[in-house]
């Protein structure tokens, strides 16, 4: 295979389970080297497009190449290439975190000791306690440690801070960095706009099993913009010619809205001319772009 | 106290939208299978003499006497209809609701529902109220409906009450079973299995003691399946014996609360002591094993205990022979030797069915692991969907032929020791060997349904039930030919076993070959499910 070959190429990509279709029409194409993040609401079809890729469910119609393979009909020569971390982390209750990090790494193939201690030591990981008796947290962590210290070309994250506390999600931000600089190719699904930002290259928008949009964050200019609350002394007049202004709500001397970065000078300028009383502004959360963007309502759960 | 059981009404609400299904089939088709019975056997025994001479040839033989017991007063019909369903019966109605009472305590907490609801206003001990309750009603229904079954039937009614409430009663008292080992196991999977061995013990325990002469010795009741028996339904009830169950599920009901309020969620009685730091497993079968090794041992224990007490009875196959009558009928079949086999033959019969029983349950570990999501890990790595099939699979089909060589040998030692007699050693353990195919074809169904249907898995121990009952009751109820052919079971050679044997031994071997392999592509094609 060559370096320039997609490391993931998965075209038209269709999957129904009953009468779901949780695949419809998916493209996705992550290239070598590069932290890919896959961002969408839940139920969009990431875990579905994950297990696709894995060979756990077999896609309805559409094609998939996954470091060059079949990911259905070549699973040993894939798999012994790939590390995965599920969503919903289940571990076996009766072995011990270290047991469970031992055998995938054996199935895996094997891995590196040092790594191993220096990732237990990372994210605070006592191996001798049941699996039974961790918490989803610390579930989480045992998947991450195990995929981690493993040696693979390609990395398969489902969701994986869902249950981490910031510091540990920092830690995992740093191996994921730390993955990159080795060269190695990951695919990262989240549905927090924040996350895929922090580590991603590139990111794939998946919205109703179908990706929307890809491209470079910084050339999704839409979504990077600022969402804004504010109340002025004076009334508002002329604030709509503001170049780069969407989701506006005027209420007498409130506003709110969205603006792209390069037009916040000129906004704050208006609001300053009116007196400035109160400013809020703070990211969008990926439902509120999924509102202004794609004209979608997201599930209230899916805040969680 | 009060607060202890908030939510305890919507917990048994769920649990019976849960079971609306699985637990009215239950309780439905026990109460049928006896109403049949009784009905059936009025047919075929319509003179008093008749049901006489029926109720001695019972009370003759060791092999029915060890399984089902005896007929307390010939003349009854009632008696000879229902002797079948008495502590036979009765094991089965406990398993049914032992498994219940476990579904709705420990089986509900590891999926984390509980703990979902707990965070909600659901008091501590609502789930086991809720279990205990419809356990309870589920019991309650069961007696009614069979007293029913049978009056309607034609039996007596008094005689139909006592043994519709027998079987309430023994449902009680396992179900009550189920609730305290629910609470001292680390899964629902141990409660099963500690419940199940409790159930053996008290079954055995009524076996021996049944064929104690003047029976029923002191054994007998020292089981709730003896108690059953005691009541004597048919045959001048004796009301007071419901006394027993119903104290001693009061006593366990108790013990059960005192449990629930030292343990935590999810937890078993101990606190999980931490384990090795660095893991020893190296490939899936070694986990397979790991996982279902000591559940084998236990098995294993238990057969070869069960073996040597079957076994011993044979020495009590003419002691039985009380009547001249008896005597002479059975020197024209054969005299003793041949009494000794029909004895041999159905104890390694009985045996085989246990054996599937666990070839069941092992193999059913697969669609276990895949629903709770053990599955998928270890397919994310290098393993192949068919290697880690097999490691349980492997399990299950090495684990019933292992029970099998266990009680061939175990039964065999001690009815040549009881016999005086070595030569049946030998034949004893041919006779054990040869059912292991039949064995197996049972288990492969667990694969084929794991493989095409796995929402289904669990049906197989529905045919295994089917496969029994028509076993015990396809000539009473003068079921056809083909469909009591249906079962694999009946096709393995019994003693004495001829050279002819080899020919079904061979057939069941491809049979359930075939089946396993088209278990195997379905397995190999469909999705993974949760
Ligand atoms: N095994 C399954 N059976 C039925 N429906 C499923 C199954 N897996 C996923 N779905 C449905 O497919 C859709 C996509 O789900 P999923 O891929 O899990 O989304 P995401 O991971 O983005 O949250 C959802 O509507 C979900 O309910
Ligand atoms: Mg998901």
């Amino acid at each position: 295979m060559s370096d320039s070959a997609p490391v993931i190429d998965v075209h038209g990509l269709t999957k129904s389970f009953g009468s779901t279709r949780a695949l419809d029409g998916l493209d996705l194409r992550v290239e070598r080297g590069e932290v890919h993040g896959f961002l969408g609401p839940n139920g969009a079809g990431k875990t579905t497009t994950l297990r696709v890729l894995l060979g756990s469910v077999r896609a309805d119609s559409g094609s998939a190449t996954v470091l060059g393979l079949d990911p259905w009909s070549d699973i040993p020569a894939l798999h012994a290439r790939l590390a995965y971390v599920p969503g919903d982390v289940a571990l076996l209750p009766g072995l011990t975190g270290g047991e469970v990090i031992d055998l995938l790494a054996r199935l895996q193939g094997g891995h590196d000791a040092a790594r191993r201690a220096r990732l237990l030591e990372m994210f605070e990981l006592d191996p001798t306690k049941k699996a039974r008796s961790y918490s989803k947290g610390n579930r989480q962590k045992v998947a991450l440690v195990a995929a981690l210290a493993s040696r693979a070309e390609l990395y398969l994250f489902d969701e994986p801070t869902s249950g981490l506390d910031p510091l540990m999600e920092e830690q995992f931000r740093h191996c994921v960095r730390e993955l990159k600089g080795d060269g190695r190719t990951v695919l990262l699904s989240s549905h927090i706009l924040s996350e895929a930002e922090a580590l991603s290259d590139r990111i794939s928008i998946i919205r109703a099993g179908a990706v929307v949009e890809t491209g470079a964050l910084s050339d999704m200019r839409h979504l990077q913009r600022l969402a804004i609350s504010a109340e002025t002394g004076h009334e508002l007049h002329g604030i709509t010619d503001v170049p780069g202004l969407d989701d506006v709500v005027l209420e007498g001397n409130h506003l709110r809205c969205t603006v792209e970065p390069a037009h916040l000078a000129e906004l704050l300028s208006h609001l300053t001319a009116a007196g400035i009383k109160t400013l809020e502004s703070h990211p969008p959360s990926l439902e509120q772009l999924f509102l202004s963007h794609y004209g979608v309502r997201v599930d209230e759960d899916d805040h969680a | 106290m009060r607060e202890e059981n908030a939510g305890t009404l919507a917990m048994l609400r769920l649990a019976l939208r849960r079971d609306r299904i699985l637990l009215t089939s239950w309780v439905v088709g026990l109460a049928a299978t006896a109403g049949f019975s009784a009905a059936a056997t009025v047919d075929l025994y319509p003179t008093e003499e008749q049901r006489v001479a029926a109720a001695e040839a019972i009370n003759a033989s060791a092999a029915v006497v060890a399984l089902y017991g005896r007929i307390y007063d010939p003349t009854s019909l009632g008696a000879v209809s229902m002797i079948k369903l008495t502590a036979l019966g009765a094991s089965i109605v406990g398993i049914v609701m032992l498994f219940v009472a476990i579904r709705h305590t420990r089986g509900e907490e590891e999926p984390g529902r509980l703990e979902l609801l707990s965070g909600g206003r659901l008091g501590r001990r609502a789930p086991l109220t809720a279990a205990l309750l419809l356990v309870a009603g589920a019991s309650l229904a069961l007696a009614l409906l069979t007293a029913v079954a049978n009056t309607a039937a034609g039996l007596a009614w008094t005689g139909s009450l006592a043994f519709g409430l027998g079987w309430g009663a023994t449902a009680l008292v396992y179900g009550t079973v189920g609730a305290v080992t629910a609470q001292v196991s680390d899964s629902a999977r141990a409660a099963r299995g500690l419940g199940l061995v409790v159930i053996a013990v008290t079954y055995v325990l009524r076996a021996v003691g049944d064929l104690a002469e003047p029976g029923p010795g002191p054994l007998s009741w020292l089981s709730p399946i003896g108690w059953n028996q005691q009541l004597r339904a048919y045959s001048g009830e004796r009301w007071w014996v419901l006394v027993l169950p119903v104290v001693v599920s009061a006593g366990l009901v108790v013990v059960a609360y005192a449990l629930r309020s030292r343990r935590d969620l999810g937890a078993g009685l101990r606190a999980d002591r931490p384990g090795p730091a660095v893991g020893s497993l190296q490939t899936v079968g070694g986990l397979a094993w790991r996982l279902q090794g000591r559940i084998l041992l236990a098995w294993a224990v238990g057969f070869v205990l069960f073996g040597l007490i079957l076994g011993s009875m044979a020495g009590s196959v003419d002691k039985l022979l009380t009547s001249p009558a008896m005597k002479e009928f059975f020197e024209k079949i054969g005299g003793t030797a041949g009494l000794v086999d029909v004895f041999l033959g159905a104890m390694v019969a009985i045996i085989a069915a246990i054996a599937a029983a666990y070839g069941i349950s092992a193999a059913a570990r697969l669609r276990a692991e895949e629903v709770e999501g053990h599955a998928e890990p270890l397919l994310a790595t290098a393993t192949t969907r068919v290697r880690w099939a097999t490691s349980h699979y492997a399990v299950a089909l090495g684990g019933t032929a292992l029970l099998m060589v266990l009680a061939g040998l175990s039964v065999g030692v001690s009815a040549s020791a009881a016999l005086g007699d070595w030569s049946q050693l030998g034949r004893v353990l041919v006779a054990a060997l040869v059912q292991i195919p039949a064995v197996w074809v049972v288990t492969s169904l667990v694969l084929l349904l794991f493989g095409w249907l796995p929402r289904y898995t669990t049906v197989v121990w529905g045919l295994l039930a089917a496969f029994v009952v028509v076993g015990e009751f396809g000539a009473l109820w003068k079921l056809p030919e083909w469909l009591m052919d249906v079962s694999p079971l009946r096709h393995a050679p019994t003693l004495p076993v001829s050279g002819s044997g080899v020919v079904p031994v061979v057939a069941l071997t491809l049979v359930a070959a075939a089946v396993s392999a088209t278990g195997y592509v379905g397995w190999h094609r469909r999705d993974l499910t949760g």
